[in-house]
């Protein structure tokens, strides 16, 4: 096979994103990642929806498809069932995944068919020039609600979870490498594979993120998990967290007595989503915000048991062309 | 075979009406697939209740099967019945309307009581005082003699209770000299694993057959001899059920993997089951989470090589228009189908409309012209369903195929056509040496090449906003918006250069046009051939290209004195002519009660404008 580099996936596109939005950076992760994957370039397809995240397709040069808002997932399901071959990537954001397409979303997770969604969360609407989202935080001031929002944010990983998500990830815009990695790891598994990409919107919602993001408060602020191994985070890596009466609790290791073999194991492959939601969960300031790869089992996929059941019924079949079928059963000769 | 005396008709109407939950589809239908075998024409129109088990015994939870039996062309399934079972009160009550004076009505004496007349609405028996003079009303306890021949069955009481359609069939069988095997086949097949109810059924039947021998039921029995239809394998097909094998027999041909977005919905659920069955041929179903969904997948599909296709009714329609116009923008092929029902709203989801017209033209935004195409038999709706997959594939834009309730769910004898000898549908996809452009197009039809994902080199972008002519790019031109909005248009008109020219059934030109489109073609064409017989200057066009409209429609409709234009709406698409078409008068006759036209209603106006 031909090596591609990340050249081969820019399109001739001009990139038409706000100066220092979050999207430049994902969508370089994005290209840097495609040729590690060892697939032909042409097996590529992005999908999107509406919104400023969901021109990336325009920006790729795979094949693509910039569909209606929301819908996205429903597009993704039936070119995965129409060409089991194709590595399908969906593009949204929290407006066109969470509000109109809040019911495509979840279904997808539900069957588990086998394409990758990138969720960019920016927590707020963009293209439409800065009303609240459902992932804003409840009580921000925006145009279409000035006295500050009344609504309850979803909460990603809840909502995903809930709907037996079988991999979730998460990963921050202001680093490159880890998404490159989770890029990588969600195209092996089989399966929904959902990305939540916090991502920030210079214009209209700048540093909604700051707390986790943030120079000086990082290394506090984030902990990057990794499968099998202590759920340890801080500057010299010396904080971890445990696990108390049904509470995650964070500890600083040689402080109360604490040794590293009391610092919780990740296990991304356990079937029971429940500590993976309560990692999930976790926010500054009490606690660092969970990234990396928090959830990923195994689950049968919506496209290959379907595959399974024609390839079954092709080798049991009572008809083998459209003409057996026209002439079988009752009929009579005039 | 029964021993009276054997009277051969030319055709006959029968009614099986009761409650939803007696079985009257089952009972039709059987009564169909009998008369089928022997070689009748026919078609059939079931009419039920949209709730699944509506209140027992009420005239609201009534559900019916007529069918209409000829050894001459059948084109309806008749206006009113020369027999009726009526399995109570309430089913009299409602088809009071609709029976041959004179006819034969057959009631489950059983149900006669008074608790049944309340339901009904009926003060007393109707049979005691004047309102059935006239009617030969066979009075049969089948409730009782069901239950009198299953005395020794193991079978619990309720599924005793339900044996008695059997006893109806029985007795209709009788009367009209059929033969039971089909019948006693099918019962085997369908309880396959309770030996039992195959027994009991049967044995019901036999009883009813017998019963209606014993009490000679009439001083004569009846028979329809076989229909001189032209040579050929016949099957019966419904119309639900032929529309998806045309989409079967068009992916075959056009070498593509069938593909069905969808999402439940009466009258156009019974699509869906059909192919659902057909995995076997490749087909792949997929049942959404709503219409939307139904539809989206379905692009998604086409996108990626598949003859893809969606189903649904009226407000399925409304819900997928956004997604239309996405496939009309990307001008990708997709067949979206809709098997229209009464409206506006929920409206009357199980009775039959042609109201979704304009919604089918017209209800997308933007300058958003599609392929509209109407059925308008319950068996050619298999050779429409091939032509608009054809259409859709080599000219790569969508096409709505319209049928209804009525097509949907009625039956008619169909002569088998092979894969062989239909027409090729050859696919207009780029292929991996092309210099591709996207939105380059044929110079003759302007149709775009598509792409599919997985060629080599091809890659390339699509998506709602507008695109810049021949690339395809994104593109916010002024010029290039007002030349795609046309380049779009043109290429629907130019199909008019390729589709058939309009036929006309009757005189070429005349006193009288009666124009139609979709499911009125069977009462349309038996009133117009009735006026025909005694010579009236009277001919029938009869639409199924819809947009475009056939090349020669202006000559037609200038042939003719006065145009009327008869639809199940309030005048849809009499006002598309007027709008196509000026300097003409349409006038109209209109029905909006669920039901289709009668031929008696249709003929006695055309008359009436004849003589004017």
């Amino acid at each position: 096979m031909e090596k591609l580099t990340n050249k081969d996936f820019s399109s001739d596109q001009e990139v038409r994103w706000c100066p220092g939005c979050g999207d430049y950076a994902i969508l370089r992760a994005m290209q840097k990642s495609l040729p590690l994957l060892n697939r032909k370039k042409e097996d590529f397809i992005f999908i999107s929806g509406i919104g400023c995240s969901s021109r990336f397709p325009y920006y790729m040069d795979t094949y693509g498809f910039h569909s209606i808002h929301g819908r996205a997932p429903a597009f993704a399901t039936g070119m995965k069932l129409a060409n089991p071959n194709l590595s399908v990537w969906q593009i949204t954001g929290d407006g066109d995944a969470l509000a109109i397409g809040g019911n495509h979303f979840i279904h997808a997770l539900r069957r588990n068919i086998d394409i990758n969604i990138l969720l960019f969360n920016n927590e707020i609407y963009g293209l439409t020039k800065g009303q609240f989202s459902p992932t804003s935080k409840k009580g921000i001031k925006t145009k279409s609600n000035p006295h500050g929002t009344t609504d309850e944010p979803f909460s990603p990983s809840d909502l995903s979870l809930g709907a037996k998500s079988s991999f979730f990830a998460r990963v921050v815009d202001t680093n490159p490498k880890l998404m490159q990695k989770i890029f990588v790891e969600a195209e092996a598994h089989k399966g929904t594979s959902l990305i939540e990409i916090l991502q920030n919107c210079v214009i209209f919602n700048d540093k909604t993120f700051s707390s986790i993001t943030g120079k000086e408060v990082k290394k506090d602020a984030q902990l990057i998990l990794e499968h099998g191994k202590p759920i340890l985070y801080g500057d010299t890596m010396n904080k971890g967290i445990v696990l108390n009466k049904f509470k995650l609790e964070t500890v600083i290791i040689g402080e109360n007595g604490i040794t590293i073999d009391d610092i919780l194991v990740h296990d991304a492959y356990e079937q029971d989503s429940t500590l993976h939601a309560m990692l999930a969960r976790m926010r500054p300031p009490e606690f660092p915000a969970a990234l990396g790869v928090i959830r990923s089992v195994k689950r049968s996929t919506f496209d290959s048991d379907m595959n399974s059941q024609i390839d079954y019924e092709k080798r049991n079949a009572k008809f083998n062309n459209v003409n057996e079928l026209l002439f079988s059963g009752d009929t009579w000769n005039v | 075979m029964n021993n009276s005396k054997v009277v051969d008709l030319e055709k006959v109407v029968i009614k099986f009406a009761g409650d939803s939950g007696d079985g009257m589809q089952l009972t039709g239908t059987q009564f169909t697939d009998t008369s089928a075998l022997l070689g009748n024409d026919l078609a059939t129109f079931p009419d039920y209740p949209a709730e699944i088990r509506a209140p027992q015994g009420t005239v609201a939870g009534v559900s019916g099967f007529q069918i209409h039996i000829g050894r001459i062309d059948i084109n309806t399934p008749g206006d009113i019945a020369d027999v009726l079972v009526a399995m109570n009160p309430a089913a009299l009550k409602a088809n009071k309307n609709f029976i041959k004076k004179g006819g034969s009505i057959i009631v489950n004496i059983d149900s006669f009581n008074q608790r049944d007349f309340d339901k009904a609405g009926y003060e007393k028996s109707p049979l005691e005082d004047n309102s059935f003079e006239g009617y030969n009303i066979i009075e049969a306890p089948i409730t009782k003699l069901t239950r009198e021949t299953l005395k020794d069955s193991k079978l619990d009481g309720k599924s005793i209770g339900r044996a008695k359609n059997m006893f109806a069939l029985g007795i209709v069988y009788w009367m009209f000299n059929r033969p039971m095997q089909q019948t006693e086949s099918f019962l085997k097949a369908k309880f396959k694993k309770s030996p039992e109810l195959v027994e009991a059924n049967i044995k019901v039947m036999h009883a009813g057959y017998n019963f209606a021998d014993t009490i000679e039921a009439l001083s004569s029995s009846y028979t329809v001899l076989s229909a001189k239809l032209p040579k050929g394998t016949y099957r019966n097909v419904m119309g639900n059920q032929a529309m998806s094998w045309g989409f079967l027999a068009a992916a075959e041909n056009a070498k593509k993997e069938l593909f069905l977005g969808s999402y439940p919905i009466t009258p156009a659920s019974d699509i869906l089951h059909e192919l659902a069955k057909h995995k076997n041929l490749g087909v792949k179903t997929f049942q959404a989470e709503d219409e939307i969904a139904g539809i989206c997948s379905a692009i998604g599909a086409s996108f990626c090589g598949s003859l893809a296709i969606t189903t649904t009714s009226g407000p399925g329609l409304a819900l997928k228009g956004e997604a239309i116009g996405l496939a009309i923008m990307t001008e990708l092929p997709l067949v979206v189908v809709d098997v229209q029902r009464g409206g506006p709203s929920t409206g009357l989801p199980t009775k039959t409309e042609q109201s979704d017209l304009m919604q089918a033209l017209y209800g997308r935004n933007g300058e958003s012209p599609a392929v509209v195409l109407a059925s308008s038999t319950p068996a050619n709706c298999f050779d429409w369903a091939y032509q608009a997959s054809k259409i859709t594939l080599e000219h790569n834009t969508p096409v709505i195929l319209l049928s209804d309730g009525y097509l949907g769910n009625g039956a008619e004898p169909w002569k088998i056509k092979s894969t062989n000898d239909m027409p090729k549908i050859n696919p207009n996809v780029a292929k991996e040496e092309d210099n591709y452009f996207p939105y380059a197009r044929d110079k003759k039809t302007f149709s775009r090449k598509i792409a599919i994902p997985g060629t080599k080199g091809l890659e390339h972008r699509l998506g709602g906003l507008e695109k810049e002519d021949i690339t395809g790019n994104v593109s916010y031109d002024p010029e290039n918006h007002e030349k795609m909005c046309k380049i779009r248009s043109e290429k629907i008109n130019r199909l008019s250069n390729i589709i058939p020219e309009q036929k006309i059934y009757g005189k070429e030109s005349g006193n009288l046009l009666v124009v139609g489109w979709g499911g009125t073609f069977g009462s349309l064409y038996s009133a117009v051939g009735a006026l025909l017989k005694d010579d009236n200057s009277v001919g029938l066009c009869h639409f199924n290209y819809i947009n475009p409209l056939p090349s020669n429609t202006k000559e037609i409709l200038s042939k003719f004195k006065r145009i009327v234009v008869c639809e199940l709406n309030a005048g849809q698409f009499a006002n598309y002519l007027r709008m196509n078409f000026q300097g003409f008068v349409f006038e109209q006759y209109n029905k909006l009660q669920g039901f289709p036209f009668t031929s008696i209603e249709l003929e006695a106006h055309f008359k009436s404008l004849l003589s004017k």
